[in-house]
């Protein structure tokens, strides 16, 4: 006799203009279950979760928690009848303390005033019953990622959650905390606790899950479970056609030195270590790879090669060339390109037209400026032959970059770099968040730069990116490079471990 | 979305206009004036020969006043200081120019310079606060108006007044090698003969001039592709190469240097003098000129064309019974409309723009899947 | 063994408040000591103070609420405008504590078209600040126009004498009436005895206890309700998280939206207030342009005093004190300014225990500038006095600027359910 589902979507359809987000989406999720959702970016897994946690309504279907029909209007709704959501991206006001984020909204009163006494209680009570320990007065700007998402975690069991939704709750962990998060998923579920878990990580949902339902352009594929299925089957599923594979080839590595960074170090306002004597050179023809957590010095390493860190210490030479004591502007046009780890932050000018974004690092020199002037004949007929290339679906070079989807974004900023013909390309998270399609494409693009000689700097969270494309890989840890690897003998779990300083500290 | 641009530019502005007649209307019912009476005084009396020689006399000012915070505005710097600029400037350069007497063509350029400099000097204090301080720039150019109109009192009274024991308080005058020609003698070519008095000021040419360096240096020279970015993104521009600090600077030192010609065309071509009554408030007009024009020559000059149709036209008013403040509030009314209009406007445009990228996509994912 | 500077580090923040202004007061008195006035503690100026900072800290926590939610308002000068407005209109025709009502209500209006333009529109904040401050005074000037313009004593720019608050004084110490009954006037006596410190404590105190009003208590009230309000209620909490990651609240179901409403307005209502009491207790009188910038420096007070209510008092004071002077003698100034060089060289000094050499450099420099200032000049002119309180928040937040934390999502773009 079938028990009751905890949760039980069917025929649900949302649509928005252009796209249609989920269509005829059958879901069932069983009490005290892990169960998992996969499917590549753009399946359809985000919206069905909105949905499902209030935040988005859908145009057809009927949901169920445990077996009654609901219609939420809002998170509040799906909050009080026991849903409770962890997003991708951490729902945390830095500036408030651990307990200021968990008790809002639903703050214990006594009278008048909040009872912080109370709260501070419930949360260390809830801390030690599922192995999430927190400081309740702690600051969350200073927590590391693992903590808040702890944090986030304890936010909706808080609030009497009994089926959670943990949205790509691995995507910024290392091996080490996915371990430690999986067991508090198996805590979680002995307490009789629902655990609905997205990812795009296989190998990790086989671990945990005990189904596994996968969705692919808005549609419900199938429900397995992890013994009936493996790796590779799952993907098939995902994708329905053929993986792209970073693959190895020949070294096109010459010996020439294209830049050589030599202890370089920086540190924040509050005399804090950003970077701490990094060293390493990139030769033509190279591609350097920089593995590590996000916030292990990524974005501090990569503003201070492009000059925007005045009080950065060490040397740069590019080519030679030293290029230590010059600005942004000049190390630009030395020959350093830049692929920006948010293309929509650092690498377009979203209102402005393609022929202006393209212009975007390179508009001191031809073939964007003559002189003092803007050349804007000459951008055009440039970003004509970047759309051209780098097969950019765009009608033209006078429409504004809002009008480009992520993926044509990306290739378009990729483009511009590459046909300015850098010493060095930095290449930041270059295939983050774009369809398949367009990242194939920016790999091609990067075999293709590293081919003509051109060296390149890969950062990449993508550990089989960065194994697939790097002909050798830096791992940058607490600002400082901890190791180097050679791609072709390195796995994910080696990597990983000195990611979170495992390794060296066993090695000490 | 093409025809986006015209929308936001044109359009908005127009539907503005349009929503602040309306509640100008609707303000005049209230204290029973017929508004459409009202209206056609105000052009009767502001469509003679004069009154739109006063009109554009009026809007001279206010136009490069736009300018002023415009250029702030574009990469978004609220450089509310463009007030206490021009009048610290047109006091110093009043004093100063009347100290000496050279041929007529440098005589007048070195009062305008000495107006910039004094301007861009002035305003170039904020710039420095912001840069090295952190100081939010419309707090201090706000502070610097109040202190403006505190030294400028204090060296007016003190040191830069003639001392002729006459009523007028005033510096001395300018040697006429140093005044601007009226430009009565061009209308007169086109057959335009105003009644004496009645003078269009010689520095609508310096105005115009003015106005399309404006356009060239915003729009198309290297520095204003930096500014624009600067406004539009700024990470995005530091990554591409933009100094900001020496972006603030600059054009903190631009704008108050085009504030310090803001009392030129007064000063140069009707006064001569700096007098105790010198005209005040042109700079803070001058942004609801800038909001109005959306920092775009054209749509400013047309703003300023406006306001000084509204200041001219409203004299009338106040010989017909109805108050003449009423212009203040629209002009009041006709800021807020513009900005709010505006925002709706651009929402809607880029709403298309985005869902026709969403189209694209789709199109393109099922294009590689098949 | 700890250093000085540990241990005041360790100092709860109440007590360290209160040794800063005693601190000040004994700066004062020296510097008065050294000039040789008597009328620089004395309960006049320290009342005049009182009077002219009420408006400036209700215009700062007018900005505290509204940024607190994430909403700058630079339109503050605005709504205090409508405030004196309708403040004058208010008492003219129904009497002073209506136009109080009023005063915050005209405030308060304008607050609601900030909040419509900034929340529901999305307009810049700043530009629609702006925009506010411009339409503030034509609304304003019509208004005149249409019912000041034709009283006695009324014109376009101003408002036949109005009816102000009456004042009392406290009884006891401050010489005030107890049923009726004249008491002493403790604080009185001992500003009289000339005695080092005390005196001077006393003059100060008594200026504020002596010849006040229930608006100033009003005022004065609101920082620790505020402080309470924002910290320890729901409410509060709700409110301050709309202005550090209003994505985070909405995601637990708290009404942002109408949150920034509530705040904005509130704010508008505030600075509205502030406004009565420039025509109700300073003037007596509706003046067009008798705001003078107080809405800003109110926003200085509020920057200065990191977006804290008793940083917004202090703050307050001390731009109350500076705007005092220009009706003070010259000698009260000279003592102003030779209080201020000793202020800083005593920050300097401290700078170098602390190791903080770049401080100690400018501030000991800056300090030397102004005590050379003092031996030069006999008689600050009249004119330049009046630019005192615009110097003072501009040297202030040239000072405090870049140490500062304001709420992490203030001016941010907010739309309700645009995910993060």
């Amino acid at each position: 006799m079938a028990q009751e589902s905890a949760i039980h979507l069917s025929g649900v359809t949302k649509r928005y203009p252009g796209v249609v987000a989920n269509k005829d989406v059958e879901f069932d999720v069983g009490v005290g279950e892990v169960h998992a959702v996969v499917g590549e970016n753009g399946a359809g897994k985000s919206t069905l979760m909105k949905i499902i946690y209030g935040m988005v309504r859908p145009d057809e279907g009927i949901i169920r928690i445990r077996g009654k029909e609901v219609h939420f209007r809002s998170p509040k709704d799906a909050i009080d009848a026991g849903i409770g959501m962890v997003h991708q991206h951490f729902m945390l006001a830095d500036n408030f303390t651990v307990l200021e984020n968990i008790i809002l909204g639903s703050e214990p009163m006594n009278g008048v005033q909040i009872d912080f006494q109370t709260a501070s209680d419930r949360i260390k009570e809830l801390g030690e019953k599922y192995g999430l320990r927190l400081d309740p007065g702690t600051r969350v700007e200073t927590l590391s990622v693992g903590e808040r998402q702890r944090v986030e975690i304890i936010k909706v069991l808080y609030r009497g959650a009994q089926i959670l939704i943990l949205d790509e709750p691995t995507a910024v962990l290392v091996p080490q905390e996915v371990d430690d998060l999986f067991d508090s998923i198996r805590e979680l579920k002995a307490e009789g606790e629902t655990v609905i878990f997205i990812s795009h990580k296989l190998d990790e949902v086989l671990t945990i899950a005990d189904s596994i339902t996968v969705m692919r352009a808005g549609e419900t594929v199938g429900t397995t479970t992890p013994d009936q299925i493996d790796a590779g089957q799952l993907a098939e599923m995902m994708i329905g056609s053929e993986l792209p594979t970073p693959e190895t080839r020949t070294s096109t590595v010459q010996d020439e030195v294209v830049l050589e960074v030599v202890e370089l170090s920086l540190q924040s306002e509050d005399d804090r270590d950003l970077l701490s004597d990094i060293s390493f050179t990139i030769h033509k023809g190279e591609i350097v790879g920089i593995a590590g957590v996000e916030g292990n010095g990524q974005a501090p390493l990569v503003d201070s090669l492009v000059g925007l860190e005045a009080t950065a210490t060490g040397e740069v030479h590019l080519a030679g060339e030293d290029v230590t004591n010059d600005e942004a502007k000049d190390r630009r046009a030395a020959g350093i390109g830049l692929i920006p780890e948010d293309r929509q932050r650092q690498g377009l000018l979203l209102p402005s037209p393609l022929w202006e974004n393209a212009a975007l690092g390179h508009q001191n020199g031809p073939p964007y400026a003559k002189g003092p002037w803007i050349d804007k004949k000459g951008a055009r007929a440039q970003t004509e032959e970047i759309i051209r290339r780098f097969a950019v679906k765009a009608p033209g070079p006078d429409v504004p970059a809002t009008a480009l989807s992520g993926g044509n974004q990306q290739k378009l900023v990729v483009g511009r770099e590459v046909m300015a013909n850098p010493k060095v390309l930095i290449a930041a998270q270059p295939t983050r968040g774009i369809d398949i399609g367009a990242q194939a494409a920016v790999w091609e693009e990067l075999k293709a730069a590293r081919q003509a000689g051109m060296g390149v700097l890969l950062i990449s969270a993508d550990l089989d990116e960065l194994i697939g494309l790097s002909d050798t890989i830096h791992v940058l840890f607490e600002g400082e490079l901890v190791a180097e690897l050679d791609p072709a003998e390195v796995t994910p779990e080696i990597l990983g471990s000195h990611m979170t300083g495992a390794k060296t500290e066993a090695e000490s | 979305m093409r025809g986006g641009k015209f929308l936001t530019s044109v359009v908005a502005p127009v539907i503005a206009l349009a929503i602040s007649f309306l509640i100008a209307s609707v303000v005049l019912r209230l204290v029973d004036i017929d508004p459409l009476t009202a209206y056609q005084e105000m052009w009767t009396f502001g469509t003679t020969t004069e009154s739109l020689i006063s009109m554009v006399n009026r809007a001279v000012p206010l136009f490069v006043s736009a300018l002023a915070v415009g250029i702030g505005f574009k990469m978004g710097l609220f450089n509310i200081g463009v007030e206490g600029a021009y009048l610290l400037a047109a006091l110093v350069a009043a004093y100063i120019g009347a100290l000496y007497s050279i041929p007529a063509v440098l005589h007048v350029l070195s009062i305008l310079l000495i107006a910039m400099v004094v301007g861009a000097a002035w305003n170039g204090i904020a710039g420095w606060l912001k840069v090295k301080r952190g100081v939010h720039e419309v707090i201090s150019t706000i502070m610097l108006n109040f202190i403006a109109f505190s030294l400028s009192a204090y060296l007016f009274l003190n040191y830069f007044q003639e001392d002729t024991g006459g009523l007028i308080v005033a510096t001395a005058l300018i040697p006429e090698t140093g005044w601007l020609p009226s430009f009565n003698p061009v209308l007169g070519w086109f057959g335009i003969e105003p009644r004496v008095g009645s003078e269009l000021h010689g520095f609508l040419l310096i105005a115009i001039v003015l106005g399309v360096l404006y356009h060239y240096l915003v729009n198309r020279s290297r520095f204003g592709y930096d500014l624009r970015a600067s406004g539009i993104n700024a990470p995005a521009a530091r990554a591409s190469g933009v100094n900001p600090k020496r972006m603030i600077m600059t054009t903190m030192l631009i704008s108050g240097g085009i504030a310090g010609l803001v009392g030129m065309s007064t000063l140069l071509g009707f006064s001569h003098r700096y007098v105790q009554d010198f005209p005040t408030g042109l700079g803070f007009t001058g942004i609801a000129v800038a909001l109005l024009g959306r920092n775009n020559p054209v749509g400013m000059a047309f703003g300023a064309l406006l306001f000084g149709f509204l200041d001219r036209s409203s004299l009338i008013l106040d010989l017909k019974d109805v108050p003449r403040e009423i212009v203040t509030i629209f002009q009041g009314v006709v800021v807020l409309a513009v900005v709010i209009v505006y925002e709706v406007i651009s929402r809607l445009v880029q709403r298309q723009t985005v869902a026709a990228a969403a189209k694209a996509t789709v199109e393109e994912t099922e294009a590689v899947a098949s | 063994m700890m250093t000085m500077a540990q241990r005041l580090s360790e100092f709860p923040r109440r007590n360290l408040y209160i040794l800063l202004a005693l601190g000040g007061v004994l700066t004062l008195t020296v510097a008065a000591l050294v000039v040789g006035t008597d009328f620089l503690t004395s309960p006049a100026t320290a009342g005049a103070a009182l009077v002219l900072a009420v408006p400036i800290l209700l215009a700062g926590l007018g900005g505290l609420y509204s940024e607190r939610a994430g909403v700058v308002n630079i339109g503050l000068e605005g709504m205090m405008i409508a405030g004196t407005w309708f403040a004058a209109w208010g008492s003219w025709q129904f009497g002073p504590w209506y136009g109080v009502l009023l005063g915050a209500a005209g405030g308060a209006a304008f607050g609601l078209l900030h909040a419509l333009a900034t929340v529901t529109f999305n307009v810049d904040h700043i530009v629609s600040g702006v925009a506010i401050n411009i339409l503030g005074l034509g609304a304003m000037r019509f208004l005149s126009s249409i019912t000041y313009n034709s009283e006695t004593g009324g014109s376009v720019v101003q408002s036949p004498p109005v009816e102000g608050i009456g004042e009392f004084s406290v009884p006891f110490l401050a010489g005030g009436e107890f049923f009726g009954r004249q008491t002493s006037d403790i604080l009185g006596w001992l500003d009289e005895q000339n005695w080092f410190f005390i005196s001077d404590l006393a003059g100060i105190l008594g200026g504020f206890l002596g010849d006040v009003n229930w608006l100033i208590l009003l005022g004065l009230a609101l920082v620790p309700f505020t402080a309470w309000l924002l910290w320890r209620t729901a409410w509060g909490l709700r409110l301050r998280s709309c202005g550090e990651d209003p994505w985070a609240a909405e995601s637990l179901g708290v009404s942002v939206l109408r949150m920034k409403y509530f705040a904005v307005v509130i704010s508008g209502a505030l600075a509205g207030l502030g406004g009565a009491f420039l025509v109700l207790v300073q003037a007596g009188i509706y003046r067009e342009g008798m705001t003078a910038g107080r809405g800003f420096i109110g926003l200085g007070t509020l920057i200065f005093g990191n977006w804290l209510p008793a940083g917004v008092l202090g703050g307050a004071f001390v731009f109350g004190f500076g705007d005092s002077l220009r009706f003070s003698g010259p000698d009260v100034v000279r003592a102003f300014i030779l209080a201020i060089a000793i202020a800083l060289i005593i920050v300097a000094i401290y700078s170098v225990t602390r190791q903080s050499t770049r401080r100690a450099i400018i501030s000991g420099s800056i300090g030397a500038g102004v005590l050379v200032f003092y031996m030069l000049v006999d008689d600050v002119p009249g004119q330049l006095l009046t630019a005192t309180p615009y110097l003072i928040t501009l040297l202030v937040l040239a000072a405090a600027s870049q140490r500062l934390r304001m709420p992490a999502a203030d001016g941010a773009r907010y739309v309700k359910g645009e995910a993060h």
